[in-house]
């Protein structure tokens, strides 16, 4: 049987039978599913509540003004900055007098330091309040005002981009979310199987393994079994995850009653027009959910599972063979592991960088061609894809990305596997990125 | 051919020291050679260029008759180093599996011999332990075995017996010499001259990353006798003196002489024997390996060995 063949299969084996492995595996989607759940709860409940004291010396505020979860407006009269803790308000806001169209600056004092949301919030109540009073003023009554405010709270931005089979409906959150959470992945996983290619060939090297190894195998055939067999533990423990938290998320889902969810869907679709008041049995989280599910199948998720594959293992190898060469060349000591890798970690952390810029404007200069060059293309990319081929990411920029993926971890693969055979029989002497420079580039 | 393996001038300079320094010797097939040294003499880095581990600065070898071809010919080789190098997780089953059926067995025939190996030296018990549980010596056995069983043309030992009780020590020295019998041959790397004598046919010294002596044990100890006999008589001598020998010591009937130049052992003889006095027994006293080895090594220092600075 081939030599590399056994080799990858060993590194596979220990690694997946190894107890660490199954913890993480099962643990992982819980802990994903848990921290957004977790994340979700805390951005509902949170938030602290503030009880403002509002002294108006132009007493238009009142009446027109609205509370909001959050933040509860009152008009008292016998309360100032010295007493308004006492009276139990949590902050107070003093406006002073002033003539529409001026410039007008007021005050809020508070018991602790106010967060930029609330901050933001409150500016936005009060200029509302200041804007529906000018309206007042130009003429406008306030019946009709109330209802214009209602009225404009039924818009809803539906987002539709130009394809070739036809206008297609998009979504920028939801690209934002896939890009993010893939190139975050890629990141996370570039990280800690890179890592783990290192220490595989460190311990390979300390305990003297590789010099019995060179005996029965090729060095090139020792890395690259190491590098694929870890890749396979990598992919692996990933579609684990993918179907954990496929499963996990349908049987939250099991718990809506089917019939609530078929009601939502025909509510959705008739644009929330229900005849008999359907509106009202359908539960606010159902119609959540069915909003989730709807908007995660405007995706083209084929593509962009295809995609990310691809660069999972692109980046990977990419990298792998990299974090093998400075294995190969660590002595004992993990000082020299960190400094040596730290040439491997800046690209990668720099890429992470352009990544969550790209996600959000994916069509810079800066993006497309970080989406190009091997060193940050697997993350950049998949920022990018989730926007749409060949919308935002035209054929030519996605096969030029791949190809020098290709050719990227050939080449780098290349020139660790002629520092790995030097380095990884060589004790005692603490090399230089220069040295590893001239190994590598060395014929034969 | 019956040479497996011919060294020729090979040099290894590293950056502070020549470590292998024009060393040229060749090996026969099926013999047991002793490759000694003093610590630090460049015995490892020597084996090391044999099994292809390090390419040579310059000089040339041979092996089996052919360029020595490192990634082709190295399978016919079983290397163990000095330092033990396992993984510690893994099983030593699983261990010795693995390693044999990269050597090139497969798997049925790779068990075949792990069974036949671990029942031969007693470690059929120990398939499920992990490297991490054994003791120094046990996991010496492990290495050896892993070494051996593809039964290879040439096995390189790098100080086999170091961590090996008495008992274990000859367990493996039997193995050896019928590794031996069966056609391999044994380079033996060690300093320690007594398991020299009784195992190697042939030994090469190497000092200071040169070759200071080469040549079989008894040719070795022929070329460093220094014709002392010894001589036991029936009874304790009164007064003895001839000019054909010297007496070097005494101790009541035993007698060690030391014979002169130009005078051979029969004359010795024939003094004791016109003297009246009955020779129980006579032999010559050879110097011990671990004598000659002292002798040459003593005096040098590893630092003459470096380079000498350069004036300009």
């Amino acid at each position: 049987m081939n030599k590399t063949f056994l080799i990858i299969q060993r590194e596979y084996i220990t690694r997946v039978k190894n107890k660490r492995f199954v913890l993480t595996t099962l643990l992982m989607p819980l802990l994903i599913v848990g921290f957004i759940a977790a994340t979700t709860y805390m951005s509902i409940k949170g938030k602290d509540e503030h009880k403002i004291a509002m002294i108006d010396e132009n007493g238009f505020f009142k009446g027109n003004i609205k509370d909001t979860k959050q933040l509860t407006f009152e008009f008292p009269t016998d309360v100032d900055t010295s007493n308004y803790l006492k009276k139990g308000y949590t902050d107070i806001i003093l406006i002073p007098r002033f003539k529409a169209g001026d410039k007008m600056t007021y005050l809020i004092r508070s018991r602790k330091r106010i967060s930029i949301t609330t901050e933001s919030a409150i500016s936005e109540r009060i200029n509302n309040a200041i804007e529906d009073n000018m309206l007042q003023g130009a003429g406008i009554n306030k019946a009709e005002l109330d209802s214009i405010h209602v009225q404009s709270q039924f818009a809803e931005l539906k987002a539709v981009e130009e394809n070739e089979g036809g206008a297609k409906e998009s979504n920028a959150a939801l690209s934002y979310g896939i890009g993010f959470g893939s190139g975050m992945l890629i990141y996370i996983t570039m990280f800690i199987y890179g890592a783990m290619v290192m220490r595989g060939v460190m311990e390979e090297k300390t305990n003297r393994i590789a010099e019995v190894m060179v005996s029965s195998v090729k060095p090139f055939q020792l890395m690259t079994g190491k590098i694929v067999g870890i890749g396979a533990v990598g992919l692996t423990q990933f579609l684990m995850w993918v179907v954990l938290i496929v499963g996990l998320t349908t049987a939250a889902q099991a718990f809506v009653p089917h019939d609530v969810m078929e009601q939502v869907k025909n509510l959705q679709q008739a644009n929330g027009q229900l005849p008999g008041g359907g509106m009202m049995k359908a539960g606010e989280a159902a119609q959540q959910i069915y909003k989730v599910q709807h908007t995660i199948s405007t995706a083209n998720w084929p593509v962009i599972i295809g995609c990310f594959i691809f660069y999972f293992l692109g980046g990977y190898l990419f990298y792998a063979a990299l974090f093998a060469a400075v294995g190969s060349v660590v002595n004992e000591d993990p000082q020299d592991a960190q400094s040596l890798m730290l040439p491997i970690t800046m690209p990668i952390i720099f890429s992470f960088i352009i990544m969550s810029n790209a996600v959000q404007d994916p069509s810079t200069p800066m993006a497309v061609w970080a989406s190009i060059i091997p060193f940050s293309s697997p993350m950049v990319m998949m920022a990018r894809i989730a926007y749409g081929i060949p919308g935002t990411v035209p054929y030519w920029q996605l096969a030029l990305s791949m190809v020098s993926l290709i050719g990227g971890f050939l080449l780098t693969t290349w020139m660790s596997a002629k520092i790995y055979r030097t380095g990884i029989l060589l004790y005692g002497k603490k090399i230089s990125w220069k040295e590893m420079g001239k190994w590598a580039f060395r014929r034969n | 051919m019956n040479k497996i393996l011919e060294l020729a001038h090979l040099k290894k300079y590293y950056t502070t020291q020549k470590a292998v320094d024009d060393v040229s010797f060749s090996i026969e097939k099926g013999s047991i050679f002793g490759l000694l040294g003093p610590n630090g003499a460049g015995k490892t880095t020597l084996l090391r260029m044999i099994t292809g581990i390090f390419y040579p600065d310059s000089g040339h070898i041979q092996f089996d008759g052919k360029t020595f071809d490192p990634l082709n010919d190295i399978i016919k080789i079983g290397y163990m180093p000095e330092e033990r190098g396992l993984y510690k997780k893994m099983k030593i089953g699983d261990q010795a599996l693995y390693l044999a059926r990269l050597k090139g067995l497969s798997k049925q025939e790779a068990m075949e011999k792990i069974k036949f190996w671990f029942k031969r030296l007693e470690m059929e018990s120990w398939w499920n332990k992990k490297i991490e549980d054994l003791s120094k010596g046990m996991s010496q056995k492990l290495q050896f075995v892993i070494t051996v069983l593809h039964e290879p043309k040439l096995i390189i030992l790098d100080e086999p017996f170091s961590g090996l009780d008495p008992v274990n020590a000859n367990l493996i020295k039997d193995e050896i010499y019928g590794l031996a019998q069966r056609g391999s041959t044994v380079i033996f790397s060690t300093h320690r001259m007594e398991q020299v004598e009784e195992i190697c046919d042939h030994i090469v010294l190497v000092n200071l990353g040169r070759k200071i002596l080469d040549g079989t044990v008894n040719d070795v100890k022929q070329q460093f006798k220094e014709n002392k006999f010894h001589i036991r008589l029936s009874e304790v001598p009164s007064n003895l003196s001839n000019t054909s020998f010297k007496l070097v010591d005494q101790k009541a009937n035993e007698l060690t002489v030391k014979i002169e130049n130009g005078f051979k052992s029969n004359d010795v003889l024939q003094y004791f024997i016109q003297s009246g006095m009955t020779i129980e027994s006579f032999h010559e006293i050879l110097p011990s390996l671990n004598d000659i080895f002292i002798n040459l090594v003593e005096g040098t220092k590893a630092t003459t060995r470096a380079f000498q600075k350069e004036t300009h």
